[in-house]
């Protein structure tokens, strides 16, 4: 038998970062209790490598490797760098949140990396294999993650709800999967489009598989009426998984489905759009409506992000470059503001006590003016209202829908997205017109007030000069396979 | 003209950068420095307005002191700015009010200094933004900006019920201004990809479309004129905001509704607004005379402002709908001479205010007998308000009321019925509270207004009675673009 040696090179930042997560485990198992800083610093530094391996080995070329399983194209390089960022400042909001709870710091940074090579791979799929093992990877990081903090009841009943229920939405997606492979023979995402596009197979088996496929994306989007986790998830866990959670794997997961939807079922588009024109809708009804009741400010958060990955999904509706890109756009633009915000709520937390209540946020204004200007900025940015990005990612997708020819439904996000406007203005009612309960001073470590400082800033700036953030998005999508 | 030279800009963010380094100022302890830079920040802002005046042709309509520069290139946005006669007029009363409301809060505040006054500086630039952008989605970033600054001086500095004022007022005007985002999104995708407004004035649409888009339009700008019957937000929001909330509220923000109307509605949508005229008029007049009757029974002064503000923007929509030059000049007349009185009256109201913590009209009487000097001012002002000629508040209220007299007899007489009314309610008003002995003990103490209140005031009157004497100044800037304007909209858009 003639065996070939694939080339490496395209998974050259997988590689490394899978060799280094082993060296932190090792070097954790090593110093960690001398030296409880080794395993954090070693994981920026991969994240770091990273970026410059992604970096320099990015170009305009689509290369696949493996046997066309893996696939190195602009819009996984762009993903990748905006994965890596996103992972690194969560990292530093992190730091002092876990080491002032003493959850076992080696173990959650070494799982933060694994968690990051699997959305590294889900993003780099070409095969439904390489997507599904991506994703499991990813998701068996996050359900330990959850269960880091093994003495709290909250956590574990989170990581049991967690992965009961993404064991079940795995199943459906590789049920779906197989149902597309018994359609068209096939597991490679070019040679199932190629099929589909050759129009000669059962509509009916790939409808099936299709359903089932998207059910599984809209669980790992959490978006209705596949998001029952997203509020339990957020409420047990711990505020620094919950950021982790609510932030890069929606790249990723943004990814999968420009993968799977578009690059592999994009001929079925008529048949998807009308799926996700529901989910959409129910996630935003459910979203908004249910955040208004919440008075954990983590739990309205998890239903915010619900409506907020169904408006998302108004952008992939339009089935054309404009409308992923809108959505990708919208992505980014979620998961910045996710960082900002849950980097207030740990600046907040100290030992023992978790600023989770809504309660908790008032009269900050009057504790810190600067943080809670940040705060502003977030939940006016969260609402969509300017000078902050969040008006651009709306307006993005809007102009898809509209583009696509769905006035109502236009209207229809935007009136819902009107009642979200009320429990963000909520929260600045609390920090600006009520009067503090507690005078503890806010003491953030050097970089956090550094890095919050700039992630509340560029809310402000890229909401007044959007343009090269939407340029990125575009190219990103213009240049994928 | 200043060639090149980027003014309108500079109106735009001169007050914004001044508000920024006031907040930069910090907490109470440097207030005094904080209320400086104010001061001098918002007399800069009304200083460097004037030459929009004094270099303003008057013989043209097409936009002046322009500036176009691509802003996003994905959606084809511009950072475009200009100004008309219909826009320049409003960005000086505009930047002609923010200094007075600085004076008015100088002592009245003293809790979080740096964040009030900051607030209604960058405020003020972000309103000559509303009033000079030429782009839809750089005019609706600032109109929608500007709902912040206001939100938190509601609910910071408000009364007992702040937080439900600021919240109604924040929801309220939201719902109007999406549904206008829709709408320019939809414009932008029959346009084939542009925002300008400008092209939007020129763009052919049938009738079905014009007749949807005028209603999203008409939610935005009459929940902020606002109209009867999404006017209810206006004297809750009015009653809780402090002084200069309700001054910037009555005398700035509400026009940003009636200039709605002017730049987009009627210029848009001509064929539209020909045909839900009969409607609008309809809601104009009952807004008129309904709402002054309701005015006649308040017992709280702010909120009776409120309402005589609701009943004075009646007149407002009921010129533009007229669709003849006496009607629209008079309309635009009326908003700069309503952004004067509404906010003398308020700013006499947050004088008694100051000084007996109380607006009910039953808790003042005698008031003249303490407080001369400023029984005289608040006379001119109630005159004012209730349209005495020699006036600002006549001018317009006439040219109106001549104007439907053209078009029909009824709406004359009927709009005329505010000669009635809005004497009753605000002179009654006058007389309860000025006027008879001193019964409260409290009002024994009330001391006359000091140097401070009396600019204010001095200032207000001199525009309130120049206005009324010798209005051409206003007019005569506004001419060719409201002709302009008629000619343009009496011209179909259907194919």
């Amino acid at each position: 038998m003639n065996f070939m040696l694939p080339d490496f090179a395209p998974a050259y930042p997988e590689i490394f970062l899978l060799v280094m997560v082993c060296g932190v485990l090792m070097a954790d198992l090593a110093w960690g209790d001398k030296k409880p800083g080794t395993a954090y610093l070693l994981a920026q530094l991969t994240l770091f490598g990273c970026m410059l391996i992604t970096f320099s080995t990015s170009g305009p070329d689509v290369v696949h490797t493996f046997s066309g399983m893996f696939v190195d194209d602009t819009l996984a390089d762009i993903l990748k760098m905006l994965v890596y960022v996103t992972v690194s400042v969560v990292l530093v909001y992190s730091r002092t949140y876990i080491s002032d709870r003493g959850i076992l710091s080696g173990e959650f940074f070494s799982l933060a990396l694994f968690a990051t090579l699997g959305m590294m791979v889900m993003i780099s799929a070409s095969h439904f294999m390489t997507l599904y093992l991506g994703l499991e990877l990813l998701s068996l990081s996050l359900y330990a993650m959850v269960a880091l903090r093994r003495d709290s009841a909250g956590a574990t009943e989170a990581a049991i709800k967690f992965f009961v229920l993404g064991a079940l939405a795995s199943g459906f997606l590789l049920y779906g999967m197989s149902m597309i492979y018994g359609a068209t023979g096939s597991l490679h995402i070019a040679s199932v489009r190629e099929v589909i596009e050759g129009g000669v197979i059962s509509q009916g088996v790939l409808v099936v598989g299709l359903v089932f496929i998207v059910a599984g994306i809209s669980f790992k989007l959490s978006a209705a009426p596949f998001h029952m986790w997203a509020p339990d998830v957020y409420e047990g866990a711990s505020s620094a998984v919950v950021l982790f959670i609510g932030s890069a794997p929606k790249l990723a997961a943004f990814g999968f489905v420009m993968r799977l939807l578009v690059e592999g079922l994009g001929a079925m588009s008529g048949d998807w759009q009308g799926m996700l024109i529901i989910l959409a809708i129910t996630s935003m009804v459910i979203g908004n409506i249910a955040a208004i009741a919440q008075s954990n400010i983590k739990r309205m958060l998890a239903y915010s992000t619900i409506s907020h990955m169904g408006f998302m999904l108004l952008g992939i509706i339009g089935a054309n470059e404009n409308g992923y890109s809108a959505a990708m756009f919208y992505v980014v633009v979620y998961v910045l503001m996710t960082m900002g915000t849950f980097g207030i709520i740990m600046l907040l937390s100290r030992a023992g006590f978790e600023a989770d209540k809504l309660d908790d946020y008032k009269g900050l204004n009057r504790r810190n003016p600067w943080y809670a200007f940040i705060m502003l900025l977030l939940m006016f940015s969260m609402a969509g209202i300017p000078p902050t990005v969040g008006i651009y990612a709306k307006l993005s997708v809007l102009q898809a829908v509209l583009n696509a020819g769905y006035t109502w439904l236009a209207v229809l996000a935007v009136l819902l997205s009107l009642i979200g406007v009320f429990y963000y203005l909520r929260i600045v009612k609390l920090m600006y017109f009520d009067e503090p309960e507690t005078d503890v001073v806010i003491v953030p470590k050097g970089d956090v007030k550094v890095l919050l400082s700039a992630n509340g800033i560029a809310i402000l700036a890229f909401g007044i000069f959007p343009q090269s953030l939407i340029a990125l998005c575009s190219y990103a999508i213009q240049h994928s396979t | 003209m200043l060639f090149g030279f980027p003014l309108l800009s500079l109106v735009i963010w001169l007050p914004i950068l001044a508000g920024v380094a006031v907040l930069a100022t910090g907490g109470d302890r440097n207030a005094p420095l904080a209320r400086m830079i104010a001061l001098v920040g918002s007399v800069a802002g009304f200083l460097v307005a004037i030459p929009l005046y004094t270099s303003f042709d008057p013989l043209t309509s097409t936009m002046q002191f322009v500036e176009n520069h691509m802003w996003i290139e994905r959606f084809n946005v511009h950072y475009h700015l200009g100004v008309d006669g219909i826009a320049m007029p409003l960005i000086l009363l505009n930047a002609f009010t923010t200094p007075l409301v600085v004076i008015a809060g100088w002592e009245v505040i003293t809790r979080r200094v740096s964040q009030y006054m900051g607030a209604f500086l960058i405020m003020s630039g972000i309103v000559n933004g509303v009033f000079s952008s030429l782009d839809a989605i750089l005019f609706y970033v600032f109109w929608e900006a500007s709902l912040i600054p206001m939100f938190l001086i509601i609910g910071v500095w408000g009364g007992p019920n702040r937080v439900y004022a600021a919240i109604k007022f924040f929801l309220y005007t939201l719902l109007g201004s999406l549904l206008m985002l829709v709408a320019f999104i939809y414009l932008y995708q029959v346009s084939e990809g542009s925002f300008s407004i400008l092209e939007y004035h020129k763009l052919p649409l049938s009738m079905a479309s014009q007749i949807l888009i005028f209603i999203a339009f008409l939610l935005a700008f009459a929940v902020k004129v606002p109209m009867w019957p999404v006017h209810t937000w206006l004297p809750d929001a009015h009653v809780e905001a402090p002084t200069g909330g309700s001054v910037v509220l009555a005398a700035i923000l509400l026009k940003m509704g009636g200039y709605g109307f002017l730049r987009f509605s009627l210029p848009i949508l001509p064929d539209a607004s020909h045909q839900l005229a009969g409607m609008m008029i309809a809601l104009s007049l009952i807004a008129v005379v309904y709402i002054g009757l309701v005015a006649l029974v308040q017992a709280d002064m702010k909120k009776l402002i409120a309402y005589s503000s609701v009943a004075h923007m009646g007149f407002v929509t009921l010129g533009f709908f007229l669709f003849n030059s006496y009607g629209l000049e008079g309309a635009m007349v009326q908003m700069v001479s309503h952004g004067f009185i509404s906010a003398a009256m308020f700013l006499c109201i947050g004088v008694m205010y100051d000084r007996l913590h109380s607006r009910q009209i039953v808790d003042y009487g005698g008031v003249a007998h303490r407080m001369p000097a400023f029984a005289a001012f608040f006379m001119l002002f109630a005159m004012a308000n209730s349209g005495l000629p020699g006036t600002s508040g006549f001018v317009g209220e006439f040219m109106v009321i001549m104007a439907s007299m053209k078009v029909n007899f009824w709406y004359a007489f009927l709009a005329a019925t505010t000669l009635i009314t809005g004497a009753a309610y605000t002179l009654w008003m006058y007389k309860r509270v000025i006027f008879g002995s001193v019964v409260h003990p409290a009002v024994e103490e009330m001391k006359d207004i000091g140097a401070r209140e009396i600019l204010v005031l001095a200032v207000l009157a001199a525009a309130v009675l120049g206005m009324g004497v010798y209005p051409l100044p206003l007019t005569e800037v506004m001419h060719t673009t409201v002709d302009d304007l008629l000619a343009h909209v009496a011209r179909s858009k259907l194919q």
